[in-house]
């Protein structure tokens, strides 16, 4: 009796087995799990702990979870340098992003043109993007030293700047032999956006440079049989057609921005003077994790979640959008 | 008066010689139709006529000013492109009016103009809709007013009717005709479909190879063309050709006829035909079946109107026969054609394939 039984439960099992391969419900969970498990444990889990931190008094020498307070509020709140951070990640994110969509237009727009040596023209432009963001920062931290800078070479032969050892000699700009771009206040943060442009150009060059290619060659040609000039054949027709993935350019170039941490930490420390150029990601990790204040790091991180929550729905509602046309 | 006469005419892409030489006078008020096979330079022609592309040699002339050197807005063309290139941004009202802002023109007068543009199609009640919102036939109305709300010396239109479907496309051919004339612009129009040419055009350039292998009214184009191929792409179905001798003998399919129902035929000439297949179209018959020529036998087909009821099967064979004068000629080497060539009473049988 045993022998038949077997051989009946045999085909059964196969089809079973194909069933769980075809099975959609069953396939799509496993194939979801892995970025599931991964998105929970290295971004909701940290998450909610950096929500509970801001809340306690932890610090690296206290980890005890035991009070949850709102005093840590407002400590971080009543601190000038976590005021001065707050308006300088919005200063710094305002103005490199209105200058980047600015001169990425400019450049998606000259590197869609045909001329010779355009290969090379793009590899150089988008070199910055393919360095990591530490070294290409050093490697800026060299170009604004404030004795051997090449910037201020450059300055002083063209006359912006007083030639060393020359006496009687003025210079343009200022009357100094070297710019101090990372020793001056307002310098400073000038250096800052500049290097952050630098780095977030190649990004939202290729974002638009890919929204100007799908613009459909026949309406390039009717906008110039219809015979209108430049300016307008970009404001009444390019714009219009680009401005949904000009969005979302601009938004992953304020995420970038904003949350960034790495270029005011390796050109500045934040100085000068003292936190003059702290923004709130630098200012957290140096109260956060350098002084180890754990819960007022966490609580200053908090204040860049509004922003972020407002690109992320904007985000999802041009997601949204494309998906329905 | 010529509106546009091009001169040696030519675009070169690195080796391709997408335009070879192009020789072409448009006349005022004429609908002229560039008709060849994709790749043939019929758009590329059209397209420097509008000043989207540099010509590597050669002049135009528009309005007797030379026009070479002039951006598309100076040369007072207007175009219509295949995929209609609305911009989709825009509402029909705007999009109309879009060619009259780049005038300055003033609000008033344009919007009068776009009226009378959207009335012209007959478009007026879908002025403030979104191009997306619109139907085929609907979008290239829109295009059309946008052409011609500038009131254009020439009009350019580019497969304007190729993304319609086949029966709305009748009905356009119809209509676009109609608007043309009414309009009276002078109209140059591209197209690999030679029903449109033969039904709108005054007169048909027929490219090819970068080259005009004929210009003339579709019925010369239809009753003498100038070489095989002007002879091939023309008709559907196309002129035979069956070698005889020296030369190719071309020959319409609606031109040979059973000889039991064509009998007053003036210079008859006899040709046995062996039909092997026979295809029922309603208002015709095409047969298709051999016939003996140079080269052994030939594959032709003939076109019976369905006036004719003769019974006729696949696997026989029967007397057909053709006048003489309904004959075209071609050089077997030049594949030119030349004056017919004389043949005695016997010979003519192009010859039986048995």
């Amino acid at each position: 009796m045993s022998a038949p039984t077997v051989a009946q439960s045999q085909p059964v099992e196969e089809t079973r087995q194909e069933n769980w391969k075809d099975n959609e419900r069953v396939l799509g969970v496993a194939m979801l799990l892995p970025a599931g498990i991964y998105v929970i444990l290295l971004v909701g889990l940290p998450f909610l702990m950096a929500v509970l931190f801001a809340f306690s008094d932890v610090t690296i020498g206290d980890p005890a979870l035991d009070t949850l307070t709102l005093d840590t509020f407002r400590r971080v709140l009543a601190d000038p340098n976590f005021q001065r951070a707050l308006v300088n990640s919005f200063i710094f994110t305002i103005i490199s992003q209105a200058i980047m969509v600015v001169l990425a237009n400019i450049l998606a727009a000259a590197l869609t043109r045909n001329f010779p040596g355009k290969w090379l023209v793009r590899f150089l432009i988008l070199l910055p993007w393919a360095t990591p963001i530490a070294i290409g920062t050093i490697g800026w931290l060299w170009m604004f030293d404030s004795v051997y800078s090449p910037i201020d070479w450059i300055f002083r032969n063209l006359g912006l700047l007083k030639q060393i050892g020359v006496g009687g000699q003025v210079g343009i700009l200022k009357n100094a032999t070297n710019m101090y771009w990372l020793g001056e206040p307002g310098l400073a943060m000038f250096s800052v956006i500049l290097v952050q442009i630098w780095r977030m150009l190649p990004m939202s060059t290729v974002i638009i440079m890919a929204g100007l290619t799908s613009i459909s060659p026949d309406i390039r040609d009717a906008v110039q049989v219809d015979g209108v000039g430049w300016w307008r054949e970009w404001r009444e027709v390019t714009l219009p057609l680009l401005r949904p993935i000009l969005l979302v350019a601009l938004l992953f170039g304020i995420i970038f921005t904003f949350t960034d941490m790495t270029v005011v930490y390796v050109l500045t420390r934040g100085g000068p003077p003292p936190n003059a150029t702290q923004v709130l990601a630098s200012w957290a990790y140096i109260k956060g994790i350098q002084s180890g204040n754990l819960s007022e790091g966490a609580a200053t991180v908090m204040f860049m979640l509004p922003v972020l929550l407002g690109v992320a729905l904007v985000m999802l509602r041009i997601a949204r959008r494309t998906e329905v046309r | 008066m010529a509106v546009v006469e091009t001169r040696g005419l030519k675009k070169h892409f690195g080796d391709v010689k997408a335009v070879d030489g192009v020789d072409l006078v448009i006349q005022e008020g004429e609908f002229l139709v560039l008709l060849g096979p994709s790749g043939c330079g019929k758009t590329t022609t059209m397209r420097m006529i509008a000043g989207l592309e540099k010509p590597t040699h050669g002049d135009i002339y528009i309005g007797g000013r030379k026009v070479n050197d002039f951006p598309p807005r100076a040369r007072r063309v207007a175009m219509v492109f295949q995929s209609y290139a609305l911009y989709p941004h825009m509402t029909v009202y705007n999009n109309i009016a879009f060619p009259l802002k780049a005038e300055k023109m003033n609000k008033q007068d344009m919007q009068q103009k776009v009226e009378w543009a959207a009335g012209m199609f007959n478009i007026s009640h879908l002025l403030n809709r979104k191009p997306r919102q619109l139907s085929g036939g609907e979008r290239q109305r829109v295009a059309l007013a946008r052409a011609i709300v500038r009131e254009p010396d020439l009009f350019l239109l580019d497969e304007p009717l190729s993304n319609l479907d086949a029966k709305l496309r009748a009905m356009a051919r119809d209509e676009l005709k109609q608007y043309q004339r009414q309009l009276g612009v002078t109209t140059l129009y591209v197209t690999h479909d030679q029903v449109e040419a033969m039904g709108m055009g005054d007169r048909v350039a027929v490219m090819s190879g970068g080259r005009v292998r004929q210009l003339g009214t579709p019925q010369e184009l239809y009753r003498t063309p100038t070489d095989t191929f002007v002879a091939t792409f023309l008709g559907s179905p196309p002129m035979n050709l069956v070698e005889k001798d020296t030369c190719i003998l071309g020959f319409h399919p609606e031109h040979i006829l059973p000889a039991e129902v064509h009998r007053d035929v003036r210079d008859p000439l006899h040709i046995p035909f062996d039909v092997t297949r026979v295809e029922y179209l309603g208002s015709e018959r095409f047969l298709y079946g051999l016939v003996g020529s140079a080269q052994g036998p030939t594959k032709i087909v003939t076109a019976i109107p369905s006036l004719v009821t003769m019974p006729i099967e696949a696997g026989q064979t029967y007397d057909f026969v053709i006048d003489r004068g309904d004959l075209s000629f071609f050089d077997k080497s030049t594949l030119l054609r030349i004056a017919p060539v004389p043949f005695a009473h016997d010979s003519a049988r192009v010859g039986s394939t048995s």
